[in-house]
């Protein structure tokens, strides 16, 4: 994963709440089985509307996505990262995101950047006062920078050093070998397997 | 403090810590926990598969992993090849991949096939106090067995099939209490519904949510896993019930179930696992199932649902500027006005299926309600069986003969129209009546309006053609 410390791209206002993963990518483009390859599916359904915020030329190549609150709702498709990333987004800004796709943003080094709401209505308007202001979101001194507003985002100091690093969980877990080992001896027996088969 | 009382999910989670986080500017790093049954699909897996290949790495526990195939698979003519090539090549990249990494996978045709939250619990491996996770976010059904079962995302299945284990930060508890009986014709289904609609489909974010009290505790395991099912749709990735005698009847027997003196073990530390007397949950919510009507939803999420009794909101009805914006953009994607009652709603389909209402309960109380009547002409009905085996022992039951003389269609298994992966679909502007979990836009076919329903909601909907309650077909005429 590639290190993140700052970010500074057109910031694209989608003011609506609880955009769901399906929305974010619908299931049919859930088929592929590449990791990369799906800008054309972020947001399909909606891209067909023409006023859709991502059809004006202006946020065409924006890259800093400011949501309404519960932002990446539903499904565990780490899919909705992968479209949002293949899109040419870097970092989402909302008030509060559905814990799964926090996670597997987190994984793929997508920013996600809670900021509180009167602070996410704060960029919108500028936004809507500016088209095509750009955003800073600041990992290093967790600050995200709007024209005029200037706030701070939350992130718990694990994510943001992993981020930060760009590290990646399972080298970090494989250092763990000799306690998942010595935990592993103390499992209870009556724990089932599924090998060998028994139907 | 060895004596502090905890509540089941903290139990299960102390049990499983391999690595504990680390403590640094108060702040703390996420436990290392060990995960005891990893559950693997077609759609979230390919790519986690891929990173194993290109790291080298095997899978470091087979024999803690199990696959079937079930999100993108046909429910018609499943001897066939997949007519669609992507979805086949997904597919067949699952089975590649479980015989190159030595992974037991029950494929199409097979009789332990299914959608994978119906097989876990059917081959007795999900048992209480275990992890389980799976690249699928209602993997919370496992949950009705005591088991801390989560969604998870693709990085993090690689992670599992690498390393059996997960770093995860700490949940906090939620105390989910349903007091008094359900009344007929009320199922679990409506439970659910009724809780996402009183805490939002935010309001379990960061949460672990524990179902108790005496409504709960009579509910069999079926309707259990259809409350824990749709935890994620409250927003909490993981929703428990303790276990108790209904959970321990229901494991007894199964293929992998334990026998003889590891039974008699698992009792003992099964027992162990409830919540203590005097723990503390972080937040409570207390429902009273005595007054509970049979729910609905109106919108495109799972929060905005009311009583079928109700009718549609109207935006301003919503003082929040937020859930008024939500609730304008979804009456219009759902073409309905404010003020109509629910039950003059008219229905083009019903669906009955998913991870949610697929088992045989609920097949048996849609059965038992359309018996020796007749389907509303201009309604379809497909009815799609989470398994396999939950099919075989449907038409061993004659069950299958019930729904096709009422004039539904009688499918195979698999996930089907509650994601329409596979070319079971709605039509734009189709509308449905659900048993599945999510009625986001879209989601059930592109233009699709979706209404979630319990299982005895669907089939008098499927009577009637409007949304209706099974009270109202046994009225007499």
């Amino acid at each position: 994963m590639e290190p993140i410390t700052t970010h500074t791209g057109v910031g694209v206002p989608l003011k609506q709440s609880n955009v769901d993963t399906d929305q974010i990518i619908p299931a049919v483009y859930l088929k592929r089985i590449t990791k990369t390859g799906f800008e054309d599916a972020l947001f399909s359904s909606w891209r067909k509307n023409p006023d859709f915020v991502l059809n004006q030329p202006v946020y065409k190549h924006g890259s800093v996505l400011v949501a309404g609150s519960d932002f990446g709702t539903g499904s565990s498709r780490e899919h909705a990262v992968w479209a949002l990333k293949d899109y040419g987004f870097r970092a989402v800004i909302s008030s509060r995101f559905a814990d799964i796709f926090y996670g597997n943003s987190a994984k793929q080094g997508l920013l996600a950047a809670k900021v509180a709401q009167p602070d996410v209505e704060l960029i919108w308007k500028e936004l809507e006062n500016n088209p095509g202001t750009e955003i800073t979101v600041d990992l290093v001194n967790r600050t995200v920078r709007c024209g005029s507003v200037d706030t701070t985002f939350e992130i718990d100091n694990y994510t943001r050093w992993r981020l930060l690093e760009g590290l990646d969980d399972i080298s970090l877990t494989l250092r763990e070998e000799s306690s998942v080992e010595a935990f592993e001896a103390t499992r209870p027996g009556f724990k089932p397997k599924t090998l060998p088969a028994k139907v | 403090m060895a004596n502090t009382p905890l509540t089941l999910p903290e139990k299960v989670w102390r049990d499983h810590v391999v690595v504990p986080g680390k403590e640094s500017d108060g702040q703390r790093s996420p436990d290392l926990l060990y995960i005891d049954l990893h559950l693997v699909h077609e759609v979230t897996s390919p790519q986690a598969f891929e990173g194993l290949r290109l790291a080298g790495r095997p899978v470091r526990r087979p024999d803690l992993t199990i696959a079937t195939e079930d999100h993108n698979t046909p429910t018609l003519e499943i001897d066939k090849p997949i007519a669609d090539p992507i979805s086949r090549k997904q597919v067949d990249t699952l089975r590649a991949n479980a015989e190159e990494f030595g992974v037991r996978i029950h494929s199409l045709g097979d009789a332990d096939q299914g959608i994978v939250h119906v097989v876990g619990p059917q081959l007795g491996l999900t048992q209480p106090g275990m992890t389980v996770v799976c690249g699928d976010s209602h993997t919370s059904t496992h949950g009705a067995f005591g088991a801390l079962a989560m969604g998870i995302g693709t990085s993090e299945v690689e992670h599992v099939l690498a390393t059996q284990t997960l770093p995860l930060k700490p949940f906090k508890t939620m105390a989910i209490t349903v007091n008094g009986s359900l009344r007929p014709g009320v199922s679990s289904k409506d439970i659910i519904l009724a809780v996402i609609a009183e805490i939002g489909t935010g309001g379990g974010q960061g949460y672990v949510l524990e179902y108790r009290g005496s409504a709960i505790e009579e509910l069999s395991m079926d309707a259990r896993m259809t409350i824990c099912n749709m935890s994620i749709e409250a927003g909490a990735r993981a929703g428990m019930i303790a276990p108790d005698a209904t959970t321990y009847e229901f494991i007894k027997g199964r293929p992998h179930a334990p026998q003889g003196e590891d039974w008699d073990a698992a009792i003992e530390y099964w027992d162990s696992l409830r919540t203590d007397d005097g723990a503390v949950f972080d937040a409570e919510v207390i429902l009273d199932a005595d007054t509970l009507d049979p729910f609905v939803t109106w919108g495109t999420n799972p929060g905005q649902g009311v009583s079928l009794n109700g009718a549609v909101p109207a935006p301003t009805d919503f003082t929040d500027d937020v859930a008024r914006e939500s609730a304008e953009r979804a009456l219009t994607y759902m073409d309905l006005q404010p003020g109509t009652r629910m039950k003059d709603i008219r229905v083009d389909t019903v669906f009955l299926g998913s991870c949610t209402n697929s088992r045989m309960e609920d097949l048996r109380a849609a059965a038992e309600i359309i018996a020796g009547r007749d389907k509303d002409p201009d309604v379809r009905m497909i009815v799609v069986p989470g398994s396999a085996k939950v099919r075989l022992q449907a038409e061993a039951e004659g069950l299958d003969k019930i729904f096709k003389e009422f004039g539904a269609e009688w499918r195979f298994a698999g996930c089907s129209m509650c994601l329409g992966m596979n070319p079971d679909q709605l039509a734009p502007g189709e509308r449905c009546a659900s048993t599945s979990n999510r009625n986001f836009e879209g989601r059930q076919g592109k233009g699709g309006r979706t209404h979630l329903v319990s299982p005895v909601v669907a089939a008098a909907t499927a009577i009637r053609g409007t949304l209706s309650a099974p009270a109202d077909i046994l009225v007499p005429a």
